[in-house]
């Protein structure tokens, strides 16, 4: 290489020392991209834990909101935020997987499916304030449908109440735990649901790469041996999935932990002094009382207390993602 | 073809009709016509792309996986059409069982694979029993019977071709569909699956996709020589060229294309 160098072949201007320094270059400006993010988070974590780490005390985890910054606590927002998180989970999980699984097993290729595809594509960016503005229509206030001027409470003289929480309240077949209020109203039901319209498209998506993963020597064994489509999804592909679709399910629950604006037009911002009792209770949730905090005007609310439900926050955060983690690694098949 | 049509007809366990095979609009093997002996091995042979897979997988349905593959002609299974209508392409695959090229345990304990097929199709007898049964037969048991709960993914290539075996006997077939099933294994491995098929071959009728001469010669009582119709090498259509016992074929073809593929002048 050397000799090819200092030989008078003129045909090729090596420039070795040029070129090998704008490669260094590039590799530190990468290095640099790379780090941004980084550096964001780290100064992120330094201020809040600068300005909250001394307010994390017992009373943030007991105490309800107060007029006094040092009692105040987000108590009904944690517990909130959890239930608001496993009904979600619980409305999500069936209604993705099921998706996943017609569109990846048994959809027949066609425009139909094709275009389905690019919708769902499109649902996961549409911007959560509008599906905010969709649950509140559909299962906040159904269209107005229960309302006492409504054409089908007339219609059918259904005995609706009027009022904030008003409506029509009825137990199915009497039972006591399945006790129904229509519209759903500021319940947690209503929330949970506009928060599964929210993450559907994350869902479905995450589901879908963690079922096309699964080698198709797997499915082509199973209906070898004369398995029926069901039973080659059930026992053979959906076993294997399940750890990619936990993690794609834990990662959207996560994104809706954080999520606000829907809830706000929810009308999930208001002043919770109480654990909600049942699923048709009133609630809110961390980020409405961190929004909340930083509304009012005393410094210990807008920074402190704030910086500190953050805290609360992000730690709920990461510990979701730590068990998509685990779970992708521990169960994760080396084939 | 007809020189070795000298066995009666209740010896014959499948009968392909004018069988023609189209992937979309692409015809891949075109106006097959075969008698596959019982308790014989069958042997497919021919070069790349002419469709001995395709072939294979007609004989239990198995091309309609493939959403756009389409089969024309007449299969008769134990002289039924399994293309007739009302026949549930389920119950034939149960009868006529399928190892693939790349062994393919599914990610369980070795018992659990074995017992998968028996299980999904409702088997009343004793499972401990089949499971077994069935790994004996495959020539498996001996290596695994202390570790029946260990994933299947832990065994060697050829441990798991033969798991596989052993998982396609245990649904009790009549039929065995083999492609290329030691294409995957070092010598030794597919020495043992060369046995293991000789064995089996009491029990079972075997029909085998290879691409070894030597393993055709070797194994097969039976050999089909598919390659593309030279009429029209544009279009690579997979048509049948010879048909007859494996010994007059290897010593003697009667068609010029299978001594040339044979000897190795092309493929």
């Amino acid at each position: 290489m050397i000799a090819s160098a200092e030989t008078n072949n003129s045909d090729f201007k090596e420039n070795l020392g040029f070129r090998q320094k704008l490669g260094r270059f590039f590799d530190v400006l990468l290095l640099i991209c790379t780090l941004v993010g980084l550096v964001v988070l780290a100064v992120l974590l330094v201020d809040v834990a600068f300005e909250g780490g001394s307010w994390i005390r017992p009373q943030l985890f007991t105490n309800y909101h107060s007029r006094f910054p040092e009692k105040a606590g987000m108590k009904s927002g944690i517990v909130g935020s959890l239930i608001l998180i496993g009904l979600t989970g619980l409305f999500s999980f069936p209604i993705g997987v099921g998706a996943a699984i017609y569109l990846e097993e048994y959809a027949p290729k066609n425009w139909l499916t094709n275009f389905i595809n690019i919708n769902i594509n499109n649902l996961s960016g549409v911007p959560s304030i509008v599906y905010g503005m969709l649950g509140l229509t559909v299962f906040g206030r159904m269209f107005g449908l229960f309302g006492p001027d409504s054409w089908l409470v007339r219609v059918f003289n259904i005995p609706v109440t009027t009022g904030m929480q008003g409506g029509w309240q009825f137990n199915l077949f009497g039972i006591p735990g399945l006790a129904i209020q229509l519209p759903f109203g500021r319940s947690l039901v209503a929330g949970a649901m506009t928060m599964t319209l929210l993450i559907l498209p994350v869902v479905i998506i995450a589901s879908r790469e963690a079922i096309r993963a699964v080698p198709p020597s797997i499915r082509e064994a199973a209906y070898g041996l004369g398995a029926t489509r069901w039973q080659t999804v059930s026992t053979q592909v959906l076993p294997v999935a399940v750890p990619g679709i936990l993690t794609g399910m834990i990662l959207a629950l996560s994104r809706a932990v954080g999520e606000t604006a829907p809830l706000l037009i929810m009308g999930a911002f208001t002043y919770v002094p109480f654990l909600p009792e049942s699923i048709w209770d009133q609630f809110t949730t961390m980020p409405i009382q961190i929004y909340n905090w930083i509304t009012l005007p005393q410094e210990d609310y807008r920074t402190h207390l704030a910086a500190a439900g953050i805290i609360v926050l992000l730690a709920v955060l990461l510990s979701l993602n730590t068990i998509a983690v685990y779970l992708r690694n521990r169960f994760q098949i080396k084939w | 073809m007809s020189a070795d049509q000298n066995s009666n007809n209740h010896d014959i366990v499948i009968t392909t009709r004018q069988l023609s095979v189209y992937y979309g609009k692409q015809l891949a093997i075109r106006d097959i016509d075969l008698e596959i002996q019982r308790h014989k091995i069958t042997a497919i042979i021919g070069p790349s792309g002419c469709g001995k897979s395709t072939l294979l997988r007609s004989f239990n349905r198995m091309n309609e996986l493939i959403p756009t593959a389409r089969v024309e002609g007449k299969v008769y299974y134990n002289e039924k059409n399994i293309y007739a209508e009302g026949i549930d392409p389920v119950s034939i695959r149960r009868h006529i069982g399928m190892v693939f090229q790349k062994p393919n345990p599914f990610p369980k304990s070795i018992y659990d694979n074995v017992a998968f097929g028996a299980r999904i199709n409702k088997y009343q007898g004793n499972m401990d029993e089949l499971v077994e049964r069935s790994l004996r037969q495959a020539a498996l048991w001996d290596e695994v019977k202390d570790k029946l709960k260990d994933s299947g993914l832990a065994l060697s290539g050829g441990q798991q071709q033969r798991l596989c075996i052993a998982r396609a006997l245990a649904t009790e077939p009549d039929v065995i569909l083999m492609d290329e099933p030691a294409s995957a294994l070092d010598p030794i491995a597919t020495l043992r699956i060369e046995e293991l098929m000789e064995e089996l071959k009491q029990n079972y009728t075997i029909i085998v996709v290879t691409h070894n001469m030597q393993q055709a010669s070797r194994v097969s009582d039976m050999t089909a020589f598919l390659s593309i119709d030279r009429s029209n090498l544009e279009a690579r259509v997979g048509i049948l060229i010879e048909y007859g016992a494996t010994q007059r074929m290897f010593i003697k073809p009667e068609m010029q294309g299978t001594e040339d593929y044979i000897t190795g002048r092309f493929g």
